[in-house]
């Protein structure tokens, strides 16, 4: 059990904002019991977050900054994907790392050595990033407009799913290492994504993996969902990736 | 687990519409197919609402189900989780709804 998840949401930043985005309470007296009253809220719980995620999501488009949420288990490859990315389309527009971790700066450092401009959001117990976190990442980074910021989401397969931060799009990672099914233990994850790397294909021959079974099981959950097989370290099927980025970028919002 | 901060972001969000209130219950919505365990959240409940003003309010949580839209037989049935099949046993199943966390209402102590 994550005992602080990191989420500022109870508290501090942004108590005030929040009341100017909640409905006022509709107050329905009950009658006839005497000792009390029910208020009518009808809100979602997470309005705070999403009025946050969506002001991001604003204050990119009038930039025309594109955002992408990455996310994958601890280790998947997400790092190294991006350095790797940074590196060959450095060329190209701009791209920037906002890079959540519970500890270090590690990744961090990798990335900006890959020659990404880099802000590092520690979340301490916080198994997840939310859009409060990368508000003040963003204004820290500063990226240019027409730019790309990538998120590296703290790495776990269940509490991100349900953070919206602002991205365009949600890129979710795993390896060929975690096995085939892990689409269907981690079902939230999964259906939320718009895009689904399988990186390390270079193990494939080491590994007992069922590609297609993989790639069924994430479709049961996100119908029609695109599926690039990667191997971040030698390169293989980073074009597809590039290309998705550059389509992804083109969309219109 | 994410079940703390939607349990912190629930007691905020009372906490904040209703400051000088003592709640006695509160009716929370966990979609079925929201991610989010209700046994999760009521244990964070118990723990985050310590000194606020849901100390000691009892937990009311309703779990809707989403809806599965068979492309096999063409019936639509109720779907408990985001894999769920089609009691004729297809598989092509496209789902939606039973993903909301919404909090419906308080119930809050008239002092006397
Ligand atoms: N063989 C192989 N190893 C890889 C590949 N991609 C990443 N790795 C290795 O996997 C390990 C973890 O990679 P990272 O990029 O740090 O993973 P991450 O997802 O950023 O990890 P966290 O930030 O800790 O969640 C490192 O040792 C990488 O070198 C790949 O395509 N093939
Ligand atoms: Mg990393
Ligand atoms: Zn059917």
């Amino acid at each position: 059990m994550c005992e602080t998840c990191g989420c500022d949401a109870g508290t501090g930043a942004g108590g005030t904002a929040r009341l100017t985005t909640l409905p006022a309470p509709d107050h329905e007296h009950g009658h006839g019991h005497g000792h009390g009253h029910t208020v009518t809220l009808d809100q979602k719980v997470l309005a705070h977050n999403d009025d946050l995620a969506g002001r991001n999501r604003a204050w990119l488009g009038e930039r025309g900054i594109v955002a992408l949420n990455v996310m994958s288990s601890p280790g998947s490859g997400k790092t190294t994907l991006l350095e790797r990315t940074a590196a060959d389309l450095s060329a190209g527009s701009p791209i920037s790392v906002i890079e959540g971790d519970q500890e270090t700066l590690l990744d961090a450092r990798r990335l900006s050595a890959a020659g990404a401009r880099t802000v590092q959001v520690n979340t301490g117990t916080g198994c997840h990033l939310d859009a409060t976190m990368v508000a003040r990442a963003l204004a820290a980074l500063e990226p240019p407009d027409g730019s790309t910021v990538f998120v590296e989401n703290v790495g776990n397969l269940v509490c991100p799913a349900l953070f919206d931060l602002g991205e365009r799009a949600r890129v979710v990672l795993m390896s060929v290492t975690e096995g085939a099914d892990k689409p269907l233990k981690y079902p939230h994850m999964f259906r939320g994504a718009d895009v689904l790397l399988l990186n390390k294909i270079d193990l494939l021959p080491h590994v007992d993996f069922d590609m297609t079974a993989c790639r069924d099981a994430a479709r049961r959950l996100r119908p029609g969902l695109r599926v690039l097989p990667v191997s971040a370290t030698r390169g293989d099927g980073l074009a597809a990736w590039y290309d998705w980025l550059a389509e992804t970028r083109r969309a219109p919002t | 687990m994410h079940e703390l901060a939607v349990t912190e972001s629930v007691i905020a969000a009372i906490s904040t519409q209703l400051p000088d209130s003592r709640v006695a219950v509160v009716h929370l919505e966990i979609g079925r197919l929201s991610g989010v365990m209700p046994d999760a959240v009521r244990f964070c409940f118990a723990l985050a609402g310590e000194g606020t003003c849901v100390e000691g309010a009892r937990l009311d949580i309703t779990q809707p189900e989403g809806v599965g839209d068979c492309a096999n037989c063409g019936t639509s049935f109720p779907a408990r989780d985001p894999l769920a099949v089609c009691p004729c046993g297809s598989a092509d199943v496209t789902i939606s709804g039973g993903a909301d966390l919404m909090i419906k209402a308080v119930e809050v102590a008239d002092d006397v």
